[in-house]
């Protein structure tokens, strides 16, 4: 399964050619993430009209620009609320929500945490490169300890958040973690997460080499990502050895996924009990 | 939710309900199928009545985590093309700020209602103010055009709302109803079926896709809109954008955009402006006043009007675009203007830009109503001392 040639995937039919050449810097992992996201859409055979993409502000909210799809870049943080609106309107549409770690767990952290508990139907593609990017590389809620940013000339002395553990105990129904380095099984854990029936929140450790890697001395774009996979734990190696290998590593693969009802097909269900009811 | 039908029957039916209650009520025949808030003293009956409403006619109510993901929430169902409309008071008018903007910016239908409690901060809740008034027009930051329109009466609260929903789909803007806490919660009689209309629809794409251009319009000004699902797969977004819908920072490309978003209600004036006049052919003073202080205002005219004191009133229902020249028209031969109202000045500094002179003010912001009383003997000392 892992080793998927892709060949009948051509990622130019979901991107909107008229927007090359792209704005990202060079070694950003977003444009692997968006490789993933739109090649986990074709297999699913998600026709482009039924999709709807929000983004947030940031370099990862800038993304939905790219795809040939109903695209919504909207205000910082609220890409999460905004999409409860359109797929409780528009329960015909796919809704993904692209965001980034400041967008979605700093000013958006709010949103984020009622969405998984509400658990409507949206995906959440949540891309962590740790830093404001786009603003020039400030501190995020991600950004590990003692790393350099622009707002911490001292060395980061704020704990990091773990984005997947705070999904999970807020109640989603779907949350996963994948590094850029892996890209068919990021987008198997997509796929995953599109075809959960509820909210599905999903990680991906993208890397900002220009504005983070640089001033943390963390070198290439390929070093950086390398440094990640050593950081992780597959979800392979959960079943497979009694002592975990790398305990304290990060988990990867599917981390939460239950069946808890779906928020509006329960509210349609409880609205047509009431017409009946009423008729 | 309080209906009481009273005992006419048929085109004279009335209902005895709360000016809240006739805001949920004109949003659902004015084909609203959407609605998002949160809880704030003195609007929620409308949230309260949209959630028992909206499920029966296969609309959809949520009560979002806080006040800026419900005005959030109410843009993503209107994108979808769905009308929508969110409700709160003082302190979340604050937090909607910020997608109003967007909604402004984006040119996405939808309805706001404020109604209008003490501040500043948290204010008096159960109190009412006319304190938002340029809240309304200015909250958000940078230049925006946007409609808001002021209703005095339960009965008005309803055609209003109505209306509010009409504007906000032909013009492809956000719309504001700004309305204080006493007709709020105040229950007056509503012909609801006398008001009933066709509602406005709001102008789609049609036309092959390779052509459509999201943001291109015809001499109206109006965009059409693409409906997500019919094949447009259009962009939308708050970064300054050029007609194809993407962002873009040339500057005569922004220039053309801009330009033409902050006019475009200019050219629908007939239809969005509305005001109401008393008296003011032979007045000698007149009087402006909004909302609940119009309805004091009025009835201070006719004890004027008893006493030989001739004094007339100008009411702005749509309170922005603010009617300016009816407004010139109206006080042409009076010789003292007067503006009650519950705030420091906000109307009599916009009456004074308009007539280009110093007029009469009356503040009261004790969360009290301006008695009728107060404005006739004020109206009367004024017309003796000139």
């Amino acid at each position: 399964m892992l080793i998927d040639t892709a060949a009948d995937f051509d990622v130019t039919h979901y991107l909107r050619k008229e927007m090359m050449p792209h704005f990202l810097c060079p070694g950003c992992g977003h444009g692997i993430a968006l490789r993933a996201l739109l090649w986990a859409i074709h297999d699913l055979g998600i026709e482009k009209d039924e999709l709807a993409v929000v983004s947030g502000i940031g370099c990862a909210g800038r993304l939905s620009a790219y795809i040939d799809a109903n695209t919504f870049h909207v205000t910082h943080g609220r890409p999460l609320a905004y999409a409860t609106g359109l797929a409780l309107a528009r329960p015909d549409l796919h809704v993904i929500v692209i965001t980034g770690d400041g967008d979605c767990l700093a000013i958006g952290g709010n949103h984020l945490i009622h969405a998984c508990r509400r658990n409507l139907k949206l995906t959440c593609l949540m891309l962590n490169n740790e830093v404001y990017g786009m603003t020039g590389g400030q501190v995020s809620p991600t950004t590990l300890e003692t790393r350099l940013t622009t707002t911490t000339p001292l060395g980061n002395q704020e704990p990091h958040f773990d984005a997947c553990a705070l999904a999970s105990a807020a109640g989603a129904g779907f949350v996963g973690r994948e590094v850029t380095h892996h890209v068919p099984k990021l987008k198997e854990l997509i796929k995953a997460g599109l075809a959960h029936p509820g909210f599905a929140f999903i990680e991906v450790l993208s890397d900002c080499t220009e504005i983070f890697g640089r001033k943390n001395d963390m070198g290439s774009s390929p070093e950086m990502i390398m440094r990640q996979t050593s950081m992780i734990r597959p979800s392979a190696y959960n079943d497979t050895v009694d002592t975990p290998f790398r305990p304290n590593a990060l988990p990867t693969g599917i981390l939460t996924k239950n069946d808890r009802p779906e928020y509006g097909a329960a509210y349609r269900r409880a609205a047509a009990m009431r017409a009946g009811a009423k008729r | 939710m309080n209906v009481v039908d009273t005992a006419l029957a048929g085109d004279k039916a009335v209902k005895l309900i709360s000016g809240n209650h006739a805001c949920a009520l004109g949003a659902i025949a004015a084909g609203c199928r959407f609605f998002a808030g949160y809880p704030i003293t003195p609007s929620s009956e409308i949230a309260e009545r949209l959630a028992r409403s909206l499920p029966e006619v296969d609309g959809v109510f949520i009560q979002m985590e806080d006040e800026i993901a419900s005005m959030a929430a109410v843009i993503g169902a209107s994108m979808g093309g769905v009308k929508s409309m969110t409700a709160t008071s003082g302190p979340g008018f604050s937090l909607k700020q910020e997608n109003l903007g967007y909604a402004a910016g984006a040119e996405i239908p939808c309805v706001v209602v404020n109604v209008m409690r003490g501040g500043p901060s948290t204010g008096m809740p159960t109190r009412p103010s006319q304190a938002d008034l340029m809240q309304a027009r200015w909250g958000s930051h940078g230049d925006y055009p946007i409609i808001a329109l002021t209703p005095a009466s339960v009965s008005e609260i309803y055609s209003e709302t109505i209306r509010a929903f009409d504007l906000a789909e032909q013009c492809r803007t956000p719309v504001v109803l700004l309305y204080d806490q006493v007709i709020a919660q105040l229950s007056e009689t509503v012909a609801l079926k006398a008001t009933r209309r066709p509602n406005v629809e709001r102008k789609w794409a049609s036309g092959p896709r390779s052509s459509f251009k999201p943001y291109v319009t015809g001499s109206d000004a109006i965009p059409a809109m693409a409906k997500p699902g019919k094949g447009y797969r259009t962009h939308t977004t708050g970064l300054t954008h050029s007609e194809s819908g993407f962002p873009t920072q040339q500057p005569e490309v922004v220039n053309r955009n801009l330009k033409r978003l902050f006019t475009k209600l200019d050219r629908h004036r007939q239809l969005i402006d509305s005001w109401e006049e008393l008296y003011c052919e032979d007045a000698d003073l007149v009087i402006v006043a909004v909302g609940i202080s119009a309805r004091a205002a009025s009835r201070a005219v006719e004890q004027c009007r008893s006493r030989g004191v001739r004094v007339g009133l100008f009411r702005p229902v749509t309170f922005w675009p603010f009617p300016e020249t009816q407004l010139r028209q109206a006080a042409a031969r009076a010789k003292v203007v007067l503006v009650p109202e519950m705030n420091t000045g906000q109307l009599q500094f916009i009456v004074e830009g308009a007539l280009g002179k110093p007029v009469e003010g009356m503040h009261l912001f004790s969360g009290e109503v301006i008695a009728p009383a107060d404005i006739a003997a004020r109206a009367a000392a004024l017309v003796k001392e000139t």
